[in-house]
């Protein structure tokens, strides 16, 4: 097999930015002093006159946004995920959120992945935050396609969309060819009876492999892809549930509150099962290679392959 | 400004008030204090000031004010049905369950409501965000926003008021209502935000100081802020809170505090016979 190409969907969020800018001249991008590192910048290049840098100061940024939203204008407003969900919350809530502006948030940098710059800046609270925001739509590409395909898509969406984005380069694994988003529906990447691994982000692929070394042990394992926390596809989760009796989520945020906590959710009320999160476990990250501390963290193939084993009971 | 025009403009302005008294009274809460000492300003913005028009609230090109001090939302309500927005009648359902007059104002429910707020700080930033979008749609209209000096303790506030600056915002104006209360007391006890004048001309705006209850002087500062190129205008307004009402003017304990029967009787006759005395 070939080597799969490596986009951070960072970068294809810059990428999609540039690309989308000629259909929607009312489209403006806002940035806190991190366009080099969101890849807002691609953006900016392109289109200077388009883009605003807000310096670091994202909650009047996320007014701005807004405000810009408020009399008609398309707009990305864009930080790191610790400073854009989290500092700048209250402000998503209530001049955002409360009042259903369709600003557009792209947030970069979210999770453990984040590397070396350690603990303050390894946001692992954002979905949580996002999704208690009525109105919110929370989504989470797992790769370059999905991630592109999800920008389009959060533009024409008419309400508020929360995008969580990565800094470190990701397999490309979806096809461009045949690859659909559409908001809310979680994708089925492989079929199976035994146990459902339902996961998002950056661990889809790694749930594809694992589920490829569980067939090779007997196991047969679904793997759903939720690129959208909110709203969930609840209808494609119960199935699941119903059908393969087990659930293990995986992602790359806190197991307090995101992906595991939405499914969760669902299955405690529609179709009671064993639920099993893989996350990070109610702590805080440290510095390291994002690879190396992905590890670390159980956010790996290996772990989902060991946990769905003992899930399985083989 | 002629007499005929200044006293129309206080007739208007003192009917603000009674609605002001009228919606907190049947709310039982709110905020009367702060909302007493906009009135003016809000009868010049929307009476002589702001290109709009009440029966197209969503009229392309209008000027927008954006209620940062959202917790005078009694005023701007109002101000609204005043000018015809929606029935005067209505103010009586202030904060009942079911109004579109919430305890702070919400764009989604209100005619001519521009922006949600109510949580401090915030409202200033959507007021840049929208004359930033007029810029870059060209039009002329002009934004507007009202802030209290106890709000601008709020740190989001100067990070508004450095956008603005930095992105030559001469469409926007900032009205600081200068009452020198906040809830917990003087602003100068509580946490000071005093110069309030130097700090904006400190971060790059046109700052002009007037007397919030003087017709002549708010009509010169909005014309001045017109007249001004390339930067954003603060009008730092000295106010009293409660104004109109003898026994809330300059009381802290007016800030959140609704009337009770009684109050609303002496209130209502009080600003009943300053209409009266201005025919």
């Amino acid at each position: 097999m070939a080597d799969v190409k490596k986009i951070a969907t960072r970068e294809s969020y810059g990428n999609a930015l540039k690309e989308l800018a000629p259909k929607y001249p009312n489209l403006v991008v806002l940035d806190a002093d991190l366009a080099a590192a969101t890849k807002t910048g691609i953006f900016k290049k392109a289109y200077p006159d388009r883009f605003f840098d807000c310096g670091i100061a994202e909650a009047n940024m996320m007014g701005v946004a807004a405000g810009l939203a408020a009399a008609g204008m398309t707009v990305f407003a864009s930080s790191f995920a610790m400073f854009a969900a989290g500092r700048a919350f209250e402000v998503v809530r209530n001049s955002i959120g409360y009042p259903g502006l369709p600003v557009k948030i792209g947030a970069t940098h979210a999770g453990i992945s984040v590397g070396e710059d350690g603990a303050t800046h390894q946001c692992c609270e954002d979905i949580a935050l996002m999704r208690t925001i009525p109105g919110m739509t929370v989504i989470v590409p797992s790769d370059d396609v999905e991630a592109k395909a999800a920008v389009a898509a959060a533009i024409e969406h008419a309400g508020p969309v929360y995008l969580r984005f990565g800094r470190l380069a990701v397999p490309v694994f979806n096809d461009p060819e045949t690859y659909h988003f559409e908001i809310g529906k979680g994708i089925t990447l492989r079929d199976g009876k035994d146990v459902t691994i339902v996961a998002t982000g950056l661990m889809v692929n790694e749930a594809v492999v694992a589920a490829e070394q569980l067939a090779a042990e007997d196991i047969d394992a679904r793997v759903i892809n939720i690129h959208t926390i909110k709203p969930l596809d609840e209808e494609l989760i119960v199935k699941a549930a119903a059908e393969t009796g087990k659930i293990v989520t995986v992602e790359e945020h806190s197991v307090v509150g995101g992906l595991g906590s939405a499914v969760a959710d669902v299955c405690a009320e529609k179709c009671p099962c064993l639920v099993k999160k893989i996350g990070v476990n109610d702590e805080f990250g440290q510095s390291g290679p994002a690879v190396d501390l992905l590890k670390l963290y159980g956010l790996s193939s290996e772990n989902i392959v060991k946990t769905v084993k003992e899930v399985v009971g083989k | 400004m002629e007499r005929a025009e200044k006293l129309n403009l206080q007739k208007i302005a003192t009917r603000i008030r009674l609605g002001i008294i009228e919606g907190t009274f049947h709310a039982k809460s709110g905020h009367p204090g702060g909302s007493l000492s906009i009135a003016d300003t809000l009868a010049y913005l929307y009476w002589k000031e702001m290109n709009i028009d009440p029966a197209n609230p969503k009229m392309e090109g209008r000027d927008r004010l954006v209620l940062s001090k959202g917790h005078t939302a009694p005023a701007l309500y109002a101000a609204l049905a005043e000018r015809g927005y929606f029935p005067v009648e209505e103010l009586a359902t202030l904060r009942h369950i079911g109004s579109r007059l919430q305890g702070h104002p919400n764009m989604n429910d209100t005619p001519g409501v521009e922006m949600s707020t109510g949580s401090l700080g915030q409202g200033i930033s959507t007021a840049c965000g929208m004359a930033l979008a007029a810029k870059l749609k060209n039009e002329d209209s002009r934004v507007y926003t009202i802030l209290g000096d106890g709000e601008i303790e709020e740190g989001q506030v100067w990070e508004a008021a450095m956008f603005a600056a930095h992105y030559k915002l001469d469409n926007l104006v900032a009205v600081i209502d200068n009452n020198n209360l906040q809830i917990d007391g003087p602003i100068t006890e509580v946490m000071s935000s005093y110069p309030i004048t130097d700090k904006f001309t400190a971060f790059g705006w046109n700052v002009i100081a007037i007397d919030a209850h003087d017709f002549d002087q708010i009509e010169a500062a909005f014309k001045a802020a017109r007249e001004v190129k390339g930067k954003p205008t603060a009008i730092i307004q000295k106010s009293v809170k409660g104004k109109g009402v003898s026994f809330m003017e300059d009381q802290v304990s007016w800030h959140g505090t609704a009337p009770n029967a009684e109050q609303y009787e002496q209130a209502k006759a009080e600003l009943t016979a300053a209409l009266a005395a201005l025919d």
